[in-house]
């Protein structure tokens, strides 16, 4: 049909129980901006990669599980979903119709203008903040931060709950001193309702080599359980749900 | 304090006694006692005697000398002092016995296998008495051995118990031996028709082999010191006389399955009496609990290798039902249910008993969640739809085996393994010929046309080939269960049941997924047979993609219920022995990795030789679009074209089920409610780490209790052969987080 919103998604997750609050659908977008080291899913940075579909038929699919997903929701995950936010608001909208809770895992890497309609489109967002200083979050993920504190200003506007996400990275963001800064700064904010600390794994390695992509995190070790829980103490100290 | 009184009190009918007088409970677990010093010290002394009996290759002793039977052996305990609840199959604990009706073959394999001498007195009995399995072999057709020996039927219990028989085992304690003795005599009394005819004479001699068996049950009792003549008066002896009714049947048939039945709710009356009186306290009624349950957990059977290989893991199934709704509209979770499956924890996790809640949306949340929690620490237990049953079976049937309803005292199954669907379809292929010998098994069917397989052709063949299979298994069938009848009949089993009981004629089918991916190939990619100097087709070339079965597709998912719908209509076409009713189960229970053995290279790109899902299962690895999905799948599946139950094994790692431990129970509880208001019907719920299952392999010493679920059941993890142990790790693991 003419009108139908089109949009490209790399995969779905029928049963997506760490994505959001309960059992999810979960559908990962095709195409980011973010070059992030870490990334386990490098596949899904392309923008053309990927297979097209509409929101209506995407939709149509996640309505079947609504017997599994009727206490959780439906997240819109990715690559990073905001780089299609017409897509975004439409498969939201309708899903919102249907009685489902919505949310949007982001990184928060596109401009405010263009993400929006998007992002009030859903119930909540979580939000991804790769690293508090913004050199630094360059050299991790190839961009700067300000896009992500700009969505994260929104939200707190638009009083839209967030779920911060932050990957602990030995070398990289596992700094005492800088998630002391990132905690106080994050705690400041009414809008975050958790804080979600996920320690670097390598699981998406072999992705990289089948894609003939160097992986620069070869020699990073993954955190120890002591590193984890020092960065938990930095967050809670700081008044932040974990 | 007495019970509420009504019909149950004029004639047998265990269920109007539970209906009339349980109370139903929606708290939680904080109830729920721990283990006492006494059962420590038993379970322990308990698991030193397994150790050593893995130590003696999995048998720790035979009883060689006695045929086994109600009352043959001498009493036995494995601490009398310690004992609250008592009775072994043989004086010695974890000693077979030899049960040699089935087949005197299987005896003497097992023998020789560990390494014991055959006592020639019963060696002599049974050159002049027949076995179950002599019958079979004098009865079986030509074909009917061929395709056993192929394997496109196997599994079939020619040549040991059939099993998959529920005594109503609480009738023991609710009545007493003497009573039900009582109403034996008087249904044979008013079993005389004006016309003798098979039927009536056969009937008749079963009711006098059953009122045989009754007095042999209270006679063994007796060697206990317990005369159940009488009804149970309370907890411990309600326990201990259906204990001594269920081990009457193990001591008499050494079935493939030897299921208890729905007893927790029925046992939680005389408990919440005794509890409201002061007679026991809480404590007390959960070491009887234990105690019995050890007891279950120690059940033996001898069994030959070759069987070990198709059933892997010594299992004995005995499955216990728990939960579930009564037709009243309240549910039927009671503070037994938690005790039962607290044994878990207070003893640690077990493969048996094969723990089973009936699942229904409606069950107390509380209950939903204590049971998530305990599958998440143990993986030991299965879930069934009561959503599905509660309607077909009424609010009292329990499951034989894995996945096999039945109303309890009231309907057996005659079990007949399962057939090989997939080597069915390469005979469609190949005129009729075993893909592996070549030999001309099937009809001899036109051959395969065109460089390409063409799905309508495929099809069309398959259909011919499902034919000529069905009527050769019922046909099987009809001689195995004619004969089991007349050389093996379960007496004391059959004792417990009504006269006249509803019977189906159990068949079932392996590799449905292999069957429906490669149909899937056929159509949607291109086949390209390949033929070796025979002309027999043993390869496969695929090019292209194709829908998998476990995506919740439903281009291919439509062809699984086509395949399953088409294969019951085929069985139900064919006349049954004793007018039984054919039914079907979609269940492997872990033959898939023998089928797979024995089974040529499929069109969906399986190699011959490689193992087969197990049950309804999709392919391992090719569910792609997480477990949801998966299960969604197989959902599809109707259960009214598969009455016997249709297996789903869902194994997932702790970390992909949620983040914190509240999460992961909450999570796990909203997948069971929504994946059985979907319609589906089983599901075994496995939450492991593969790492730990292969430090198992190398390290069993230190995993004496790892228990997975498979295929309906569950086993001691080290229990399993190498490649089974390699199957169950190559299996779909959930585990995106």
């Amino acid at each position: 049909m003419a009108n139908e919103v089109m949009g490209r998604i790399h995969s779905i997750e029928s049963f997506g129980a760490v994505d959001g609050p309960g059992v999810r659908f979960v559908a990962f977008l095709q195409g980011c901006p973010l070059k992030c080291l870490f990334c386990h899913n490098p596949d899904s940075w392309e923008t053309n990669g990927g297979r097209e579909i509409s929101a209506k038929e995407l939709v149509d699919q996640i309505l079947e599980y609504r017997n599994f997903i009727k206490d959780g929701g439906v997240t819109l995950s990715g690559g990073e979903p905001l780089m299609q936010p017409e897509f975004v608001k439409e498969v939201l909208t309708l899903c919102k119709q249907n009685g489902l809770h919505t949310a949007i895992d982001t990184s928060g890497g596109v401009e405010l203008i263009l993400s929006r309609q998007a992002i009030d489109a859903a119930d909540m967002l979580l939000l991804d903040i790769k690293d508090v200083d913004s050199d630094d979050c360059e050299v991790l993920t190839g961009r700067p931060n300000k896009m992500a504190f700009d969505t994260l200003d929104y939200c707190e506007k638009t009083k839209k709950p967030v779920w911060i996400r932050h990957v602990l990275v030995p070398g990289y963001t596992l700094k005492q001193e800088k998630l002391e800064r990132l905690a106080k700064f994050l705690s400041g904010y009414q809008c975050i309702e958790k804080v979600e600390l996920l320690p670097f794994h390598k699981m998406g390695e072999f992705k990289w080599k089948e894609m003939n992509k160097k992986y620069e995190l070869s020699d990073t070790p993954i955190p120890t359980e002591e590193q984890v829980k020092m960065a938990r103490e930095i967050f809670i100290k700081q008044g932040l749900k974990l | 304090m007495a019970f509420v009184k009504g019909s149950w009190n004029r004639e047998i009918n265990t269920r109007d006694f539970i209906v009339s007088n349980y109370t139903p409970y929606d708290g939680d677990e904080s109830f729920l006692a721990p283990p006492t010093e006494r059962t420590k010290k038993l379970w322990e002394k308990v698991s030193d005697l397994m150790k050593v009996e893995r130590e003696r290759k999995g048998v720790y002793d035979i009883s060689t000398d006695i045929i086994s039977g109600i009352d043959s052996h001498d009493a036995g305990y494995i601490e009398k002092d310690l004992e609250e609840i008592v009775g072994l199959q043989t004086e010695v604990p974890l000693k077979r016995a030899i049960m040699p009706f089935g087949g005197y073959r299987m005896v003497k394999t097992s023998l020789s296998a560990y390494e014991k001498e055959e006592n020639a007195e019963i060696a002599s009995v049974f050159k002049y008495r027949k076995t179950h399995n002599d019958g079979v072999f004098d009865a079986y057709t030509d074909e009917m051995k061929l395709a056993r020996h192929t394997g496109i039927i196997t599994g079939l219990p020619d040549a040991y118990g059939r099993g998959r028989i529920i005594g109503d085992y609480r009738r023991v304690p609710l009545y007493g031996v003497d009573y039900l003795i009582g109403q034996k005599k008087q249904a044979k009394r008013e079993l005389t028709p004006d016309i003798m005819d098979s039927p009536t004479i056969r009937l008749r001699e079963e009711i006098s082999e059953q009122i045989r068996a009754l007095e042999e049950l209270k006679s063994m009792a007796a060697k206990y010191g317990y005369d159940i003549s009488q009804p149970a008066t309370d907890t411990k002896e309600a326990i201990q006389w259906l204990h001594f009714a269920y081990l009457a049947a193990v001591k008499e048939q050494n079935g493939a399955a030897m299921s208890l039945g729905r007893t927790s709710t029925f046992l939680d009356v005389y408990a919440e009496k005794d509890l409201k009186e002061g007679k026991y306290t809480e404590e007390q009624i959960q070491e009887f609990v234990d105690h019995f349950i050890m007891k279950l957990r120690m059940v033996r059977f001898l069994r030959t290798p070759s069987y070990d290989e198709l059933f892997s893991g010594d299992p004995t199934w005995v499955t216990e039902a728990l939960g579930g709704m009564c037709i009243d509209g309240r549910h039927m979770v009671t503070k037994m249910s938690y005790r039962y499956l607290h044994t878990l924890v207070n003893l640690g996790p077990a493969p048996e008993p094969n723990m089973t809640i009936l699942w229904n949306t409606r069950l107390p949340e509380h209950f939903k969640k204590f049971c998530a929690d305990i599958s998440i620490r143990t993986s030991s237990i299965q879930y069934e739809s009561d959503e599905v049953m509660l309607e077909k079976f009424g609010d009292d049937y329990g499951i034989a085996c894995c996945v096999s309803p039945m109303r309890i005292g009231k309907q057996m199954q005659f079990f007949g393994a399962r057939c090989n669907l997939a080597k069915a379809l390469l005979y469609s292929l190949n005129c009729g010929k075993d893909e592996k010998t070549g030999q001309q098994v099937g009809p001899h069917i036109a051959p395969i046309q065109g460089e390409y397989l063409d799905y309508a052709q495929v099809v069309g063949r398959f259909d011919m080939i499902c034919e000529w299979l069905a009527k050769l298994y019922i046909n099987t069938l009809n001689i195995i269960h004619y004969m089991h009848d007349k050389y093996c009949y379960e007496k004391i089993q059959m004792a417990l049941h009504d006269e006249n009981v509803l019977r189906t004629s159990a068949g079932g089918i392996a590799g449905l997924s292999v069957v429906v991916d490669s149909l899937s190939a056929i159509k949607y990619a291109k086949v390209k047979p390949v033929r070796n100097d025979q002309g027999l087709i043993v390869d496969y070339e695929i090019e292209g993609d194709f829908p998998k079965y476990g995506n919740n597709d439903p281009r291919v998912d439509d062809i699984a219920v086509e395949v399953v719908k088409n294969f019951m209509k085929k069985l139900s076409r064919n006349q049954t022995y004793r007018e039984s009713v054919p039914t079907m189960s979609v269940l492997t229970i872990t033959s898939n990795v023998v089928y797979g053995k024995k089974t040529g290279s499929t069109p969906d790109g399986r190699k011959a030789g490689e193992p087969f899902a197990p049950g309804a299962n999709p392919m391992h690895g090719r569910d792609t679009n997480g477990c949801v999905a998966s299960m969604k799948s197989v959902a599809r599946i109707p259960f009214e074209y598969a009455q016997d139950g249709i297996s789903n094994t869902f194994s997932i790692v702790p970390d992909a089920l949620g983040k914190s431990d509240e999460q992961k129970v909450s999570n796990l509880v909203s997948l069971m409610d929504g994946y059985f208001l979907d319609k589906g019907f089983h599901l075994n719920v496995n939450v492991l780490k593969k790492e730990v299952l292969m430090d198992a392999m190398d390290h069993p010493e230190k995993y004496p209790q790892l228990t997975v679920r498979v295929s309906g059941y569950a086993v001691n993890f080290i229990k399993l052969t190498r490649e089974q142990q390699i199957d169950v790790i190559t299996r779909t693991f959930h585990s995106r987080f």
